[in-house]
């Protein structure tokens, strides 16, 4: 990482820290449930950018996984509040971290066979190919009625988390900004290891990768699981956040906003998914409260963006990398 | 500077504490988009019901959801942490509802609906913050049900697979005691009904009854009049509200639908909207302006009464609906949803404008199914 | 089940898919011959249909307002291509998801800017309204059998500009080989411009013709967009011929699910609710239908690489 970049990601950082800081000293705690979008839809596009940036598997389906990831937390905590049995009796549950392995898991579990069938295709057939998959779950989630279709499923309380009070804004806050972070580490972790290394090989020069005896297949299918794990865990946090699980969270419009995220604020670069969740959050909000037309006004942003700024957001500030 | 004023007054007259108390009301509404029609027509008759009553201590913070869930929530969040809204509104679509209303009532923030009353906040789910003043679901369904049973015998009924449109069927077979020539779920979004027309068609159906809002109603509308299948159709009216029927054009001549407000119901109240709204706006008014128009005079009616940072007093204020409805007989059921007539209508053309003409009562003083399950 | 009405509703598969075909044939040339995946194809259906709409409604007239919507769809096609669209041949297919995907908000809302929030009317025109007579005692409206007519013109007309024409011989040279179209001396800048501004004009051909059939409204492009998108897969990316049957496939696959997959459920299950899973199974049934296509045959059914 070059001196420039640093810096870049020490501003990005210290721009994070700055919402909730002025959300207290303003007295503004809305700020605070900003700053938890800005965090949480990272968490998410960093999910995506294991695949997508490490892996350059372009996944326009996505919104799948964290939309599961919701689905689970509403699910779980709705039947635990009405105090009934899962399938087969298993109990629910109101609690983070358990709702959390779980979304996990079966984020794993749906990944793993849509990643096996998907990595037969590459390039644009890749792109569609998981769209359609997320389409199947889409419409599924629309048209089935035991927890709300289209309507949605609300929860009436945040799920709970060991000492911390999930309902107060801050230290829901804090628990996202801790997962974040941990996502972080990992993505870290996974490019700097021999898999992430083969994965990166595999994405500039796939002959080079079965020159040395490695089949692109099972690494990329691992990315791929991985990145949805992490995907569905941000849809955890997401649900919580608005109380509430919504068909929309598995819409194709939401996967195109996570690749938005990511190329927004810097594909290869380990906070390019926080860089473009903040700009775009930014946009969101400050353009919403000043036209009825904000969706005008923030297409052209993002054109512009993507036509003069290559690179992102991170690219105007840290300079090019070698990629471009 | 604003508040030392207002404190001023305040301490000058009581009487007229209530009107000169700065009022703060966020409206959530869709302005872009496929849908944002109905946002519009919302927003814009809300406004000048407003700016009507010369009441300048009110302030609207408009903004658009998209049509999006997550975003309206987004939105809802901010205008109750962030502008400190006293009340909020204005939300079209029952699923925007269901992600916004439980969440805001829960921290003691009053809404008021203009438009969607999905079944889950009518009955266990319901709330003494939130107050309905448009319709239960199911009422515009139950009343085509009810007409129905006077010339039809076996109908094709047709709804989108989702649970707005499930809660249509159910209360039109709640109230129609003919048989059924077939029950078909749609998809949401769908435009295309050339499938299901041609099922219509095969069925040996006496009468359709349809619920597609939006663009899937325009569409079946004009494929269904295209296709030469003579069928009566009804439907509830939003599929025939004056925001699409220009759209539809004449294939939605002569057909009936039900609705709770015409512009030609007769009462000085409405006489002297549709004339306002016209004379400001330059086009008629939809059932949702109508539906907004009665919202925003409910509010100013209970701000004459109450304060609006009393909320047992101004919750009571609202409740009595002491307002003049443009609907005509209008009060609150026990779990806070309307008691009103439910009419049918048929489209007519005055000259060349398309519009709906009363022709019939299917319910009188109506209130709703879920009203039983609600505890308040 | 009668005959009549299993024909009529091939037929709607047939219509549907005519349509697809429209869309997906445009799409398919510009990612053959550019590279480019264009999210904002979508968009210019609607041009089309909000041109065809109002010109319509001016004139009287739906024909004045058919070929309004071509020449408005090209020019904006064109207009698109040389502002925008050009400089992104170059860059990868992430860059051109997200650069068409800012186009659709701003041609979404800039279409609701000048034509307003509510949809338009437009309705077939007098001498296409109507039904024949089918084989059976069935009947079929005339309009959409039209539809299909010109489908088949179309498809006729793409394979002659392809395989016949200079033009054509340029666009297959572009598709396999964009080294050599430059060593033809082919101005390939202004080839690209007249490709993209074709592909417009078809998708804006299609919204005008099936904005006669539904609501004219902001938005109208994008389930066709994903459902183009999806036949251009299945028939193989670049293939006029695999996009024509993708389109009817799905068409067909679409219209027949509606129709029959509530039929047989409901021999297993109450009728409300075969009606209420039908239709679930219907909505994912093309989606399906690509999964497996594409698991079995990466590349598409007829891929123009393969």
């Amino acid at each position: 990482m070059s001196a420039r970049e640093t810096a870049a990601n020490i501003l990005i950082v210290a721009l994070l820290t700055a919402i909730p800081l002025a959300a207290i000293v303003l007295d503004e705690p809305f700020y605070l449930t900003l700053a938890t979008r800005i965090v949480i839809l990272a968490l998410a596009a960093t999910g995506l950018n294991i695949a997508l940036g490490l892996g350059g598997l372009v996944s326009f389906g996505h919104a799948a996984f964290f939309g599961l990831g919701g689905y689970v937390a509403g699910i779980l905590a709705s039947h635990a509040l009405n105090m009934e049995p899962l399938v087969f009796g298993l109990p629910a549950t109101q609690s983070m971290p358990v709702i959390a392995l779980v979304a996990i898991a079966v984020a794993a579990l749906v990944a793993l066979p849509i990643g096996a069938i998907s990595l037969r295709t590459s390039g644009v057939y890749f792109i569609m190919i998981t769209l359609a998959f997320a389409q199947m779950i889409y419409y599924f989630a629309v048209s089935w009625p035991a927890y709300g279709g289209e309507d949605g499923l609300p929860m009436a309380l945040r799920n709970a988390f060991p000492l911390v009070n999930t309902a107060k804004p801050l230290p829901f806050f804090l628990v996202c900004l801790a997962v974040l972070a941990a996502a972080l580490v990992l993505f870290r972790l996974i490019r700097g290891s021999r898999f992430g290394a083969a994965l990166q090989v595999g994405r500039q020069n796939p002959t080079r990768l079965a020159a040395v005896g490695i089949s692109p297949f099972g690494i990329r299918l691992a990315a791929f699981v991985i990145s949805a794990m992490v995907a569905a865990l941000a849809g955890v946090l997401f649900a919580n956040l608005n109380r509430f699980a919504s068909p929309s969270m598995l819409s194709w419009q939401m996967s195109g906003e996570l690749i938005v995220l990511i190329v927004l604020g810097g594909k290869d670069r380990l906070l390019g998914p926080l860089a473009g969740a903040m700009l775009y959050v930014f946009f969101e909000y400050t353009l919403g409260g000043l036209t009825e037309r904000w969706q005008f006004f923030l297409g052209l942003i993002l054109l512009g963006v993507m036509l003069f700024a290559r690179g992102g957001l991170l690219g105007i500030l840290a300079g090019r990398t070698r990629h471009g | 500077m604003k508040r030392i004023l207002a404190g001023g007054l305040l301490g000058l007259s009581l009487s007229a504490a209530a009107h000169a108390e700065p009022v703060k009301i966020g409206v959530i509404t869709t302005l872009s988009g496929g849908g944002a029609g109905l946002g519009i027509d919302m927003r814009d008759a809300f406004a000048l019901a407003i700016k009507q009553s010369g009441n300048k201590e009110i302030e609207l913070v408009v903004e658009d959801d998209a049509q999006k869930p997550e975003l309206a929530v987004q939105i809802a969040d901010k205008m109750i942490q962030s502008d400190k809204v006293d009340l909020l509104t204005g939300i079209i679509w029952s699923n925007l509802a269901m992600a916004v209303v439980p969440n805001a009532v829960a921290q003691d923030v009053i809404y008021l609906s203009p438009n969607a009353g999905p079944s889950a906040l009518a009955g266990a789910g319901c709330n003494a913050n939130y107050f309905n003043v448009a319709y239960q679901n199911d009422n515009f369904h139950e009343a085509m049900g009810q007409y129905a049973n006077q010339d039809y015998k076996k109908t094709f009924i047709l709804a989108p697979n989702y649970p707005a449109g499930k809660d249509s069927l159910t209360g039109f077979k709640r109230y129609y005691k003919g048989e059924l020539a077939g029950e078909l779920y749609t998809q949401v979004g769908q435009t295309d009904y050339a499938a299901e027309i041609a099922q219509i068609r095969a069925s040996g159906a006496d009468s359709v009854f349809f619920f597609l809002p939006g663009g899937m109603g325009i569409a079946f509308m004009k494929q269904y009049a295209q296709s030469g299948v003579g069928i009566p159709v009804l439907g509830p009216g939003f599929s025939f509200s004056q925001d699409v029927l220009p759209a539809i054009g004449d294939a939605a001549l002569g057909v009936k639908n039900s609705a709770s407000w015409a512009k030609d119901i007769d009462n000085e109240a409405n006489k002297a909207f549709v004339e306002a709204f016209v004379a400001e706006y330059k086009r008629l008014p939809s059932i949702y302006a109508a539906q907004s128009w009665d919202t925003a005079n409910l509010i100013l009616s209970a701000l004459g009464k109450a304060s609006v940072k009393d909320k047992e007093a101004f919750r009571a204020a609202l409740k009595s609906a002491d307002f003049k409805s443009v609907r005509g007989d209008f009060t609150f059921n026990t779990n806070n949803h309307p008691i009103q007539n439910i009419y049918v209508r048929e489209v007519v053309k005055e000259g060349d404008t398309l519009t709906n003409k009363i022709i019939a009562t299917a319910f009188e003083k109506h209130g709703d199914a879920y009203a039983e399950q609600c505890k308040m | 089940m009668q005959l009549p009405l299993l024909l009529e509703q091939l037929l709607n598969g047939l219509q549907l898919g005519v349509m697809l075909f429209l869309m997906a044939a445009g799409l398919t040339l510009i990612f053959g011959v550019m590279g480019l995946i264009n999210l904002a194809h979508g968009s210019l259906y609607m041009i089309g249909a909000f041109a065809c709409a109002s010109v319509a409604a001016a004139t009287g007239s739906f024909w004045i307002g058919l070929a309004a919507s071509l020449a408005a769809a090209a020019a904006a096609g064109a207009l698109l291509e040389m502002l925008v669209i050009r400089r992104l041949y170059a860059r990868d297919h992430l860059d051109q998801v997200l650069a068409t995907f800012a186009l659709i908000l701003i041609l979404s809302e800039g279409t609701r800017w000048l034509f307003g929030s509510f949809p338009l009317y437009l309705d077939i025109p007098p001498l296409l309204q109507g039904a024949v007579p089918l084989p059976g005692g069935g009947q079929y409206q005339l309009y959409r059998l039209a539809i299909i007519g010109v489908g088949v013109l179309v498809a006729v007309g793409l394979y002659w500009l392809i395989a016949r024409t200079r033009l054509g011989m340029r666009i297959r040279a572009g598709e396999s080989d964009r080294e050599m179209i430059g060593a033809l001396g082919v101005d390939i800048s202004s080839l690209y411009t007249i490709v993209f501004a074709l592909g417009a004009a078809l998708a804006g051909f299609a919204g005008a013709l099936v904005g006669a059939l539904q609501s004219v409204q902001v938005g109208m492009g994008e389930p066709v967009l994903i459902l183009a998108f999806v036949v251009i897969v299945i028939g193989g990316i670049g293939s006029i011929k695999g996009a024509l049957v993708g389109a009817i496939l799905v068409g067909v696959v679409d219209t027949m699910g509606r129709f029959l997959l509530p039929q047989i459920l409901a021999l297993m299950l109450p009728a409300a609710q075969a009606g209420m899973a039908g239709a679930a199974l219907a909505s994912m049934l093309i989606y399906i239908v690509m999964a497996l296509i594409l698991a079995l045959r990466p590349r598409g059914l007829f891929s123009a690489e393969a």
